[in-house]
C-alpha cells in the first residue's frame, strides 16, 4: 500500500477564516497550515463544530456569504485560491479540479431530473462530449460505480434509488468531472454498514484508477482506520495533531486526541457511563488564549492557559500542537487506554520488523 | 411464559405504504414488536428498509394501511379525540434523522427548542421557558447563548443536538430517536449517550433507538431488531444477537462493522448477503422464537439449521 507521496498537490498556509454574525465575529479557522499530498487519502476528524466542513469548503469557495478569508493562502496549481471571489473565478476549480461528495445524497441531486440527465450534464461540461457519445459515457459511468442495468437506471429519478445507490450516483457525477481532489464530507454516515463498506471500496477503486487525491471528513474512526493514509485532528478551528494513520491511532500525542480515542463506545461497559470530555468547546466569538483544549484537560500545564503551543514534531511525518512535546515539559502519562494502544502499536511494529527481515 | 415486564408500546402487524391506492409502494410489510417500559430497543438494518417509516408511524405522522399501534395498552393509531391526541403528542417525541433539513430555518434556536412548551395546556412562564431552554442546550453540550442564533449558522453536529434538546425539553415517556447521534464526534456522542442513559434511570424513559452505528447500538440497547426491506428478520437481546447472529443478513451486517483500529480494520473479512439464498417457493418463512427471547424469520429448513447453530 505504501506509495510515494512526496509531491505537494495543495498547500494551505496559515489560513484564517471568519464569519460575521449580527455585528459579532466568529473565528472559525484559526491559522491552519496543511499540505495535501498527491494521491494520498487524508482523513480529517475532530470535535463537532471545530471547522472541518468550513475548512474544506474554503477549497471550493462554498462557504456561506457571511464568511470570509481574513488571511492566508491556498496554493494549488500555481494559483492562490484564497484570492478567488466570484463564481466565475471559481468555475475552473469547482468540479473540474476539486469535487465534493456530501453526507446526504439528496441535497446534491435534483429530484426533478433523471439520474442519466444529471450525469450527462457533468460529462458534457467537463469531458467535452455531446449527443450519443455523452449519453454513452454517462451510462458507462453508472456501470463503473456499480449500478447494474445502467440503460434502464439512466431514465429513472433519484427517488427511485435507495440511499446507497444515490450516493453512488453522486460519486459518478463527481468523477465524471475527472477531478484531481475528491472531498468526502461524511460520505457514508447515512448508510448502513454493508453499503458503507461498498461505497468506501468504490472510492478506493476510483482513487487508484484516476490517480485521485481524497480528503475524508468523518466521525467514524472505523472508517478512518479503513481509508486514511494520514489523519489530521481538529479542535476549535485548528489542526492539533497530524500524522500517518498508524502514528495517530497507536501513538497519539495531543490530549484532545487521547480524549477522543478514549470515548469510543467499544471501550464502554454496559450500564456504566462512557468516558466523555468534560465541559464545552470554546466560544469562537471570543479570542482563544493558549491551548484551546486546556480548560477541558484535567492534566493541562500552566503554560497551556497562557501561550499557544507551536506544532512540534514527533517524527518527520507526525506532529502535534501541544507543550507536552517541548523538552522542558514535565512527563505526563496518557490515559490507560492510550497506553494500551501504544503497546499494541509497539507489538505490531516488532512483528512487522520480524516479517520484513525474515 | 408470561413476561413480568410492562409493555409500553405494542406495534402489531403494521403495514405502511406510499403512493397511489392502486399501485402502492409497500415500505413496511408486516412488522410487529413490543417495547417494554424503561428499555432501549434498537432498530437496525439496510438503508431504505423502513426504519424511519416505522418511527414516523409511531408518532402518527405516517398512517397505517393495516395493523395497530398501542401505547400503554391503548390504541394510538387511527383517529383520536383532541384531548387524547394532545396527551400522546406530549408523551411520544421523535428526534429526527436528518439534522440538515429537519429544523425550521426561519426560527431562532431558542424558539425551536421551546416550541413544544407553547402547546395548549402547557402553562409555562417566559422565565421558566428561558431556563428550560438554557438547561436543555447545555445538557447536549451547546452554549445557552446559541438560543439567539439561526439553524443555518451551525455545524451538522450542532444542529443534531438542537433536535435532541427540542425532544428532551418536553419530558416525554417514549422517545423515537432516529439516528440521533450520526453527525456527532465520538466524545459528544458519548456525552449524549450518557445523558440518554441518565434520563432513563431518573425518569424511566423508554427509547426506540434507530441507528447505523452498530457499536453504539450494542452498547446502549437492551434488545435489537434487524430489519431488511420492510421485514424484521431477527430480534434478540443485544449480547445474544452479537454472540449468535442467525439470519444471513444479520451476519453480513455484523461482519461489516468498522473497527477503530487500522490493522484489524484492514484485515476484516466481509460477509455478503444474497437474498436469493432463501428458497421460499414452497416452504414459507415464519417468525419463530428459536430460543427464549431470540426470534428469527425463516422457513422450516432454515430454522432447523439455526437451532443447530445455537446448540454448537
Ligand atoms: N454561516 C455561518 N455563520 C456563522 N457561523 C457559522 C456558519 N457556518 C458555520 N459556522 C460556525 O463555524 C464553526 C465550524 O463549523 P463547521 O461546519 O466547519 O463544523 P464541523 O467541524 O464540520 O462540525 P460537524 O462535525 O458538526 O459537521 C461552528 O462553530 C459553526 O457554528
Ligand atoms: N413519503 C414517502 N413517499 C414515498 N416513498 C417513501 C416515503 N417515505 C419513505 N419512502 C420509501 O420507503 C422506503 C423506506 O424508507 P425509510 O426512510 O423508512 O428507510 P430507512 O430504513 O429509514 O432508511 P435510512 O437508513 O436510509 O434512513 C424507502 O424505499 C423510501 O424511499
Ligand atoms: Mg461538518
Ligand atoms: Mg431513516
Amino acid at each position: 500500500m505504501e506509495t510515494q507521496q512526496s509531491e505537494v498537490l495543495l498547500s494551505i498556509r496559515d489560513l484564517h477564516f471568519k464569519f460575521t454574525l449580527r455585528g459579532q465575529v466568529l473565528h472559525a479557522i484559526r491559522g491552519i497550515s496543511l499540505d495535501v499530498m498527491r494521491g494520498e487519502s487524508l482523513a480529517i476528524v475532530g470535535e463537532s463544530g471545530s471547522g472541518k466542513s468550513v475548512l474544506v469548503k474554503t477549497l471550493m469557495g462554498l462557504n456561506d456569504q457571511n464568511g470570509f478569508i481574513e488571511s492566508g493562502q491556498i496554493l494549488y496549481g500555481g494559483r492562490d485560491l484564497a484570492t478567488l471571489h466570484t463564481d466565475a473565478e471559481w468555475q475552473s476549480i469547482r468540479g473540474r479540479e476539486i469535487a465534493m461528495v456530501l453526507q446526504d445524497p439528496m441535497t446534491s441531486l435534483n429530484p426533478l431530473k433523471t439520474i442519466g440527465w444529471q450525469i450527462r450534464e457533468a460529462v458534457e461540461l467537463h469531458q467535452n462530449l455531446h449527443g450519443e457519445a455523452a449519453r454513452k459515457a454517462a451510462c458507462e459511468m453508472l456501470a463503473e460505480v456499480g449500478i447494474s442495468d445502467p440503460e434502464r437506471r439512466y431514465k429513472q429519478y433519484p427517488h427511485e434509488f435507495s440511499g446507497g445507490m444515490r450516493q453512488r450516483v453522486v460519486i459518478a457525477i463527481a468523477m465524471a468531472c475527472r477531478p484531481k481532489i475528491l472531498i468526502c464530507d461524511e460520505p457514508t454516515t447515512a448508510l448502513d454498514v454493508t453499503i458503507q463498506a461498498q461505497i468506501l471500496g468504490l472510492i478506493k477503486e476510483m482513487q487508484k484508477k484516476y490517480d485521485l487525491t481524497t480528503i475524508y471528513i468523518t466521525h467514524d474512526l472505523g472508517v478512518v482506520a479503513n481509508v486514511a493514509d494520514r489523519i489530521a485532528v481538529m479542535y476549535a478551528g485548528d489542526i492539533v495533531e497530524i500524522g500517518r494513520c498508524e502514528e495517530v491511532f497507536y501513538d497519539p500525542r495531543h490530549p484532545y486526541t487521547w480524549a477522543l480515542l478514549s470515548s469510543l463506545p467499544q471501550l464502554g461497559v454496559k450500564g456504566q457511563p462512557l468516558y466523555a470530555i468534560q465541559g464545552t468547546p470554546p466560544n469562537l466569538f471570543h479570542e482563544v488564549k493558549g491551548d484551546a483544549f486546556a480548560p477541558r484537560n484535567p492534566q493541562a500545564l500552566k503554560i497551556d492557559f497562557v501561550k499557544r503551543p507551536p506544532m512540534l514534531a514527533v517524527s518527520p511525518t507526525h506532529s502535534a500542537r501541544t507543550w507536552l512535546l517541548d523538552p522542558r515539559a514535565p512527563k505526563v502519562e496518557p490515559p490507560e487506554h492510550i497506553r494500551a494502544l501504544r503497546e499494541r502499536g509497539r507489538a505490531l511494529r516488532q512483528q512487522g520488523e520480524v516479517t520484513s527481515h525474515g | 411464559m408470561a413476561d413480568p415486564r410492562e409493555k409500553m408500546l405494542e406495534v402489531d402487524h403494521i403495514r405502511v405504504q406510499f403512493g397511489k391506492k392502486r399501485h402502492p409502494f409497500v415500505a413496511v410489510r408486516d412488522v410487529s414488536f413490543d417495547i417494554y417500559k424503561g428499555e432501549t430497543f434498537g432498530l437496525v438494518g439496510e438503508s431504505g428498509s423502513g426504519k424511519t417509516t416505522i418511527g414516523r408511524a409511531i408518532i402518527r405522522a405516517n398512517p397505517l394501511a393495516a395493523g395497530e399501534i398501542r401505547f400503554e395498552g391503548q390504541r394510538i393509531s387511527g383517529r383520536l379525540s383532541a384531548a387524547r391526541d394532545r396527551q400522546v403528542t406530549r408523551d411520544i417525541q421523535m428526534i429526527f434523522q436528518d439534522p440538515m433539513s429537519s429544523l425550521n430555518e426561519r426560527a431562532k434556536v431558542g424558539y425551536i427548542v421551546a416550541e413544544g412548551l407553547y402547546a395548549p395546556g402547557r402553562h409555562c412562564s417566559e422565565e421558566e421557558r428561558r431556563q428550560k431552554v438554557a438547561k436543555a442546550l447545555s445538557d447536549v453540550g451547546l452554549l445557552p447563548e446559541f438560543a439567539s442564533r439561526f439553524p443555518h449558522e451551525f455545524s451538522g453536529g450542532q444542529r443534531q443536538r438542537i433536535g435532541i434538546a427540542r425532544a428532551l425539553i418536553l419530558e416525554p415517556k417514549l422517545i423515537v430517536a432516529d439516528e440521533p447521534i450520526s453527525a456527532l464526534d465520538v466524545s459528544i456522542r458519548a456525552q449524549v449517550l450518557n445523558l440518554l442513559a441518565a434520563l432513563q434511570k431518573e425518569r424511566g424513559l423508554t427509547y426506540l433507538f434507530i441507528a447505523h452505528d452498530l457499536s453504539v447500538v450494542r452498547f446502549i440497547c437492551d434488545r435489537i431488531a434487524v430489519i431488511h426491506k420492510g421485514d424484521i428478520v431477527e430480534l434478540a437481546e443485544s449480547e445474544q444477537l452479537f454472540a449468535h447472529p442467525l439470519h444471513p443478513y444479520t451476519q453480513a451486517l455484523l461482519s461489516a462493522i468498522p473497527q477503530p483500529d487500522p490493522i484489524a480494520e484492514r484485515q476484516k473479512k466481509l460477509l455478503v448477503y444474497d437474498p436469493s439464498c432463501h428458497d421460499y417457493r414452497v416452504d414459507k418463512p415464519v417468525w419463530t422464537e428459536v430460543e427464549p427471547g431470540h426470534f428469527v424469520l425463516g422457513n422450516q429448513r432454515e430454522l432447523e439449521g439455526y437451532r443447530k447453530m445455537l446448540t454448537r
